[in-house]
């Protein structure tokens, strides 16, 4: 079963509508029973311990992985043709090894959205620069350290103009002070309209950052 | 100390007993190894069709009559024609006996028998042609094939220069014939005895009658081995006069009356000297005076760059074809349905796992009667397909060796499958298999000299036909490694710098 991501049906004010969602792997139930909605310009934060399906429900959200049962509404985004999508950033970034930083940002806007190049380069710049990476926009992904990459990657999924913003484990490479940061920037990102769902084991970064916080355990919501 | 002395004493008592073991086993009679190639086939040497296990031939059998005129047992060593004459200078036999022709050059580097046979040099022709095609003066710019060492090859080079006829040369005897039916050239110069075969073996050819040259077959030896040789001479002159060589060829069906004549002539003569001078009475056009060393060396010089410029090319279209079949066997075995997926590893594993050499027959002699490819196309195909199977498991690994969260972030930007393969998984993947690819590609560049066996004349043949000439591997095995590594390191400097920018 696809996640059902039509751009209507979520009540007023909710961005993201979770309910009843089922994920297996491997024929065995990872996910149950799990529902939530995050609303426009609110952080939620999903916290728990490893293998409680945090990541696994960000995933189902995402569309990277098939659901079992349940329903996943995303309002419609700001972006006309484009596929209605909650992009995630992955843990470990993942920035595309063989492009720069810039052109990690701008690749999805061109291929994806049709943009022009020039256009989606600018808006590139434009975004690292408010993310603080504007200078290491020529820079390949192996020379940027963790902070860079991650803030990097931010940009390349806001680059898409997502209408859910994911996040899993953002602070996992981070030390104290660059996970400070990014506390702020992610408060400044809702204080713009963003809508995110964080997934983190981090109790001081959801406490600095979250609007509120749900937890799961053994794959369940608490 | 004592380790080493029990060492040096086990290494004697082996060698004194393997040593009798190795040369003539202790109360057995002492051998003459001859030495000969059985691929030449019948009616030189060939595997008995009642007993694939025996020798026949009328080589076999002059061997044979030696032997037990030197009291001793005839043991065959098996070596590949174009190699008879080295392996002579090496001393990897006592004589060699496959249908050797008297050639001046072989007289200056080895110990040669008095002549034992004389053949009539033949041109076959398809009888379509037979009236247009009477000589060599008739072939200009035709492709004329023979044998690469022969009488009929200087025959032919002398003619490419004053009629402008094409010499093609093969590795065979058999082929040939087979191609002359087949059209791919228009006429063969070889010896009767090949002649008569080739024309009862394939429809629709003809016999010129026009007499083109003669030689005689020969035994060969090692400069060292004169003494042999003397004695083998004697040997052939008495079995001259009494009538068993004529027994041999008659059973053969070969005797004709140019033999009486030449036995006649070596059998009333006597002394080495006049041995010479019988078989220089034979009309044998002299092959030209061949310069030694480096004065050869600059003669063939433009020879063999012209044969690298071959594998130069041969392996870049070869590569070009195996990179983009490759890439399209990688894209089918990760992304296609299971059938295609069963149906391309298949083909992956049968071209690994059977010899180039094999692919490159069957490409093109053994689908000759279906579609006849030219040689250089036949072989472009047969190393790219090769080639091909190579790349694509480079690729395949390249492709699954790219992290599945470069993956996952391509489809969470809303990249489809095949932007994810061509902007993201594709361009990483390439950068893994660039080492492996110039492995590949120099791998192929000698991979190449194999197409020899199908006519190209490439690098390595050039090189083996240059040391046939001169009778040495040194300077033209110099020369050739060098050409090689000169197109190579070029190649694999390049591939160090694209990879050292990509790792910027």
């Amino acid at each position: 079963m696809i996640p059902d991501q039509r751009g209507a049906g979520a009540p007023a004010g909710r961005v993201l509508e979770v309910s009843r969602l089922e994920v297996r792997r491997g024929g065995r139930l990872v996910v149950q029973d799990v529902s939530l909605s995050v609303g426009r310009g609110e952080i939620v934060a999903l916290i728990g311990a490893s293998g409680s399906g945090k990541s696994t429900v960000l995933r189902a959200i995402a569309g990277l992985d098939p659901i079992a049962a349940g329903r996943i509404i995303i309002e419609g985004s700001a972006d006309g043709g484009a596929p209605v999508r909650a992009t995630l950033v992955l843990q470990f970034h993942h920035l595309f090894a063989h492009l720069s930083a810039l052109h990690n940002v701008w690749l999805a806007p061109v291929h994806v959205h049709g943009r022009a190049r020039a256009e989606a380069e600018a808006q590139g710049r434009v975004l690292l620069d408010r993310l603080g990476v504007g200078h290491r926009a020529a820079a390949m992904p192996h020379e940027l350290s963790g902070g860079e990459a991650q803030r990097v990657a931010i940009a390349r999924a806001l680059a898409v103009d997502p209408p859910v913003l994911l996040m899993d484990e953002p602070t996992a490479s981070l030390d104290a002070a660059r996970r400070d940061e990014l506390a702020t920037t992610v408060r400044g990102l809702a204080a713009d309209g963003r809508t995110l769902l964080i997934a983190s084991h981090d109790s001081a970064f959801v406490e600095a950052c979250a609007h509120r916080i749900v937890v799961m355990e053994g794959g369940r919501v608490q | 100390m004592t380790h080493r002395r029990w060492l040096i004493a086990a290494i004697a008592v082996a060698l004194t007993v393997a040593a009798p073991a190795a040369g003539q086993s202790p109360g057995a009679r002492p051998e003459l190894v001859w030495g000969g190639d059985a691929e030449g086939g019948a009616p030189f040497v060939a595997a008995d069709p009642a007993d694939p296990s025996r020798l026949v031939g009328f080589d076999v059998e002059v061997a044979q009559l030696l032997a037990e005129g030197l009291g001793r047992a005839a043991r065959f060593q098996q070596v590949g024609f174009t190699s008879l004459d080295l392996a002579a200078a090496r001393g990897d036999f006592d004589i060699g006996l496959s249908g050797i022709e008297d050639l001046p050059a072989r007289r200056t580097r080895l110990a040669v028998t008095i002549p034992y046979y004389q053949f009539r040099e033949v041109l076959t022709v398809r009888e379509a042609d037979a009236a247009r095609y009477r000589s060599l003066a008739d072939l200009r710019g035709r492709r004329v094939a023979t044998l690469g060492a022969t009488l009929a090859y200087e025959l032919l080079a002398g003619a490419a220069a004053t009629h402008g006829a094409v010499p093609v040369t093969y590795e065979d005897d058999v082929h040939p014939y087979s191609d002359l039916a087949l059209g791919r050239v228009d006429a063969v110069l070889l010896d009767e005895v090949l002649a008569k075969r080739g024309v009862r073996r394939n429809a629709g050819l003809f016999n010129q009658a026009a007499d083109v040259g003669a030689g005689t077959y020969v035994g060969i030896l090692a400069m060292g081995n004169a003494a042999l040789r003397d004695r083998i001479d004697e040997l052939l002159r008495a079995a001259m006069r009494d009538g068993r060589l004529e027994a041999i060829f008659r059973r053969w069906e070969m005797w004709n009356d140019d033999q009486p004549r030449l036995y006649a002539r070596l059998t009333t003569e006597a002394g080495q000297g006049q041995v010479q001078e019988g078989s220089r009475a034979v009309e044998v056009v002299a092959a030209p005076e061949e310069p030694s060393g480096w004065a050869a060396a600059a003669r063939y010089l433009p020879a063999l760059l012209r044969a690298a410029g071959i594998t130069l090319v041969l392996s870049v279209l070869s590569m070009a074809l195996a990179v983009a079949l490759g890439t399209v066997i990688a894209s089918g075995r990760v992304y296609g349905p299971a059938p295609v997926r069963v149906a391309l590893t298949a083909w992956v594993e049968i071209v690994r796992g059977t010899p180039l050499l094999l692919q490159l027959f069957v490409l093109y002699f053994g689908l000759a009667t279906v579609v006849q490819l030219p040689a250089f196309l036949a072989a472009l195909i047969g190393l790219g397909l090769n080639y091909a199977a190579y790349e694509s498991e480079i690729y395949r690994g390249a492709l699954e060796a790219v992290p599945p969260g470069q993956l996952d972030a391509a489809r969470t930007l809303g990249l489809s499958t095949w932007q994810t393969l061509t902007l993201v998984r594709a361009p990483q993947a390439f950068r893994l298999a660039l080492a492996p690819m110039t492995n590949d590609f120099v791998a192929l560049l000698k991979d190449s000299s194999l197409v020899s066996v199908i006519t190209v004349v490439e690098l390595t043949k050039q090189t083996s036909i240059f040391a046939a000439n001169i009778g040495s591997w040194v300077i033209p095995g110099a020369m050739c490694a060098a050409l090689y590594l000169s197109m190579s390191l070029p190649l694999a400097r390049l591939a160090r710098r694209v990879e050292k920018r990509w790792q910027r």
